[in-house]
């Protein structure tokens, strides 16, 4: 029996936040005094380099390309498994309760946390847009958990490293007939940086300065949902509510007034700055950090000054 | 095309979350309840898909009365009939097999849900349902063609779209993108008056037993004062030396 991470690649490169579902198996498998098996792609350049994270076994296999045909691969595993970890990328988003169907499993998403206690498995998890946390119980079968990227961080560790092949029939129910991703670009719910950029900012011709403090930072970049709407920026930048949820560890907020849905899609984010010209703009309420101004003076500021600081570093 | 549109009834986006004094469970005082905006996109669709290919639509909540007046505005929107599975779910699993129960004995050609509730934020019952009937299944659909039998579908994966193709019934967690804000309908007077003449049905719930349990709810830390800073300098130094940020 062990703790069996799904471990996720891009383009056979580890995700980051695979990286950090490994670092979460760890320390479940610590509490259950077990050890973890990580599940990966034959693909995957480098397997060995998850034994750093604390991985003791490590299996390819030659995976599925969707998300149900990975979940009945990982089904497989089921009866060696005390618990299931699977990154909430949007893949594994749904490949966890798939898995969880298939595997008659005790599923909880959104996890923020790592298990207070194994029996039975207790976390924390996101509900409410934010605005409550759940303490759940995996009372029944198998518990499976699917946890939010840079909730948990990366820890390194010792893992044994054992690195054997594995195979295990999956069926794609579809097949993949296009993928698109923006190269160089920060994924945003992966992102440990997001600049952010609302109705303030005027129109879509002034998204330079954003994107130069976002490059600056290495971070994400994202906006509220009417400057999506007009189609100023694409609809995958769109965070809150009815967007994208993140929780970086810092979000910079430029001219966002901070209405009740965009923080709810922002707020679990550990440092808050708030860029706007209205002393009343509500996001205040929300920020560690905040400064009264006009972007247009700000934003080109902050980039200097940012540069300036990460040249010493 | 006989197309299901399954709903969820949830907090209006603007209500304040507050707890019930043990923290069992949400305190619904003073709470506006609405279709789950996720689902409204998804809805929406099916109205354009029986528009250019004609078909039924029906709206499926499980959950307690409370939820009909959802219901009945889905009618009100356009659906043609509306099925209440008369239980309390505690978890996404519970819902998932009710609705496959249902499902089953049914022929329907799509199914589509929303990508996730924005009361308990699952994104769970949809994948959950697409396992169970062994059906493919869509999620975070922003784009959805059918030609006869055959469905296109696009998603959105972390950074990028993904395109899949596949065969009929399919199942789609679904959102903006599917059609757009414009696109949405508020109900008229007559869809509200012809709503009430449409059925609703109420069937008795067949599974139980739930994987998981709720044991409480909290409300985040509250945010202590914001610090306002006058010059980037100190803004860049706070966020380096104070709260350790870059
Ligand atoms: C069902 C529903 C769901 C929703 N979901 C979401 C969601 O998921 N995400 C979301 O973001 N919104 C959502 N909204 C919309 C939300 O209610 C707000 O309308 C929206 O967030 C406002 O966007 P904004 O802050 O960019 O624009 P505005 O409210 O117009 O605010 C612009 C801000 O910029 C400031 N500003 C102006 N000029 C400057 C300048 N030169 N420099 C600095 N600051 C300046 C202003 O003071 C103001 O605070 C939802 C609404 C509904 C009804
Ligand atoms: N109680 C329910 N009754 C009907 N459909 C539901 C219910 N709960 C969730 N769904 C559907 O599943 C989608 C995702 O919900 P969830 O998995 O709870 O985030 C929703 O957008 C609905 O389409």
């Amino acid at each position: 029996m062990s703790i069996i991470v799904f471990v996720e690649d891009w383009n056979n490169v580890f995700k980051k936040a695979s990286f950090e579902a490994v670092s979460y198996a760890k320390s479940w498998a610590d509490l259950a005094g077990t050890s973890v098996t990580a599940i990966t792609s034959t693909h995957a350049q480098d397997p060995g380099t998850l034994a750093t994270y604390g991985a003791d076994r490590i299996l390819t296999l030659s995976l599925s390309a969707t998300p149900f045909g990975t979940a009945q691969q990982l089904a497989a595993m089921a009866e060696e498994a005390t618990g299931i970890v699977i990154a909430g990328t949007s893949f594994g988003r749904s490949v966890a309760p798939a898995l969880a169907a298939l595997a008659n499993g005790s599923l909880s998403t959104n996890t923020t946390s790592i298990p207070s206690s194994i029996a039975p498995v207790t976390v924390e998890r996101g509900a409410f847009s934010s605005k409550g946390i759940e303490t759940i119980e995996l009372s029944g079968n198998l518990p499976i958990v699917s946890f939010v990227p840079n909730s948990i961080g990366i820890v390194e560790t010792h893992g044994i490293g054992a690195v054997s092949s594995f195979d295990a029939a999956g069926t794609d129910l579809l097949t993949v007939t296009d993928k698109t991703v923006a190269s160089g670009k920060v994924a945003l719910p992966e992102a440990e940086v997001v600049v952010s950029a609302g109705r303030g900012l005027k129109g879509p011709e002034n998204w330079a300065m954003i994107e130069e403090l976002a490059t600056v930072l290495g971070a994400a970049t994202a906006c509220s949902k009417p400057v999506s709407d007009i189609g100023w920026r694409p609809h995958s930048e769109h965070v809150g509510q009815t967007g994208i949820q993140v929780n970086p560890n810092l979000y910079i907020a430029i001219g966002i007034s901070g209405a009740i849905q965009h923080l709810a899609g922002v707020s679990a984010s550990k440092t808050i700055v708030v860029v706007n010209t209205d002393t009343e703009a509500p996001f205040f309420k929300a920020a560690d950090y905040g400064i009264v101004g006009d972007a247009f003076e700000v934003v080109p500021q902050l980039v200097n000054a940012m540069r300036a600081f990460k040249a010493e570093q | 095309m006989n197309i299901l549109v399954c709903i969820s009834h949830v907090p209006d986006t603007t209500a304040k979350i507050n707890f019930d004094a043990a923290g069992k469970g949400l305190d619904s005082t003073g709470v506006q309840f609405v279709i789950n905006p996720y689902d409204e996109f998804s809805l929406t669709k099916a109205l354009h898909l029986k528009e250019a290919h004609g078909g039924s639509i029906t709206v499926l909540n499980v959950g307690g009365s409370e939820t009909e007046p959802t219901l009945r505005k889905a009618l009100a929107i356009g659906a043609d009939q509306a099925i209440r599975i008369n239980a309390t779910p505690t978890d996404a699993i519970t819902v998932a097999k009710e609705l496959k129960n249902h499902i089953a004995a049914q022929s329907y050609d799509l199914i589509l849900c929303g990508q996730e509730s924005i009361d308990y934020n699952g994104q769970q019952v949809p994948a959950m349902l697409g396992a169970l009937l062994n059906l493919p299944f869509v999620n975070a659909c922003v784009d959805l063609t059918i030609d006869g039998s055959q469905a296109t579908a696009t998603g959105e994966i972390d950074g990028g779209h993904e395109t899949y193709s596949g065969t009929l019934p399919l199942v789609v967690g679904g959102k903006k993108g599917l059609v757009e804000e414009k696109d949405l309908r508020i109900p008229n007077m007559r869809g509200i008056m012809t709503a009430r003449s449409k059925p609703l049905a109420v069937a008795e719930p067949t599974e139980n037993g739930a994987a998981t349990q709720a044991v409480k709810f909290v409300k985040p830390a509250a945010k202590s004062a914001v610090k306002l800073v006058d010059s980037v300098d100190e803004l860049v130094h706070l966020l380096h030396n104070e709260a350790k940020a870059i």
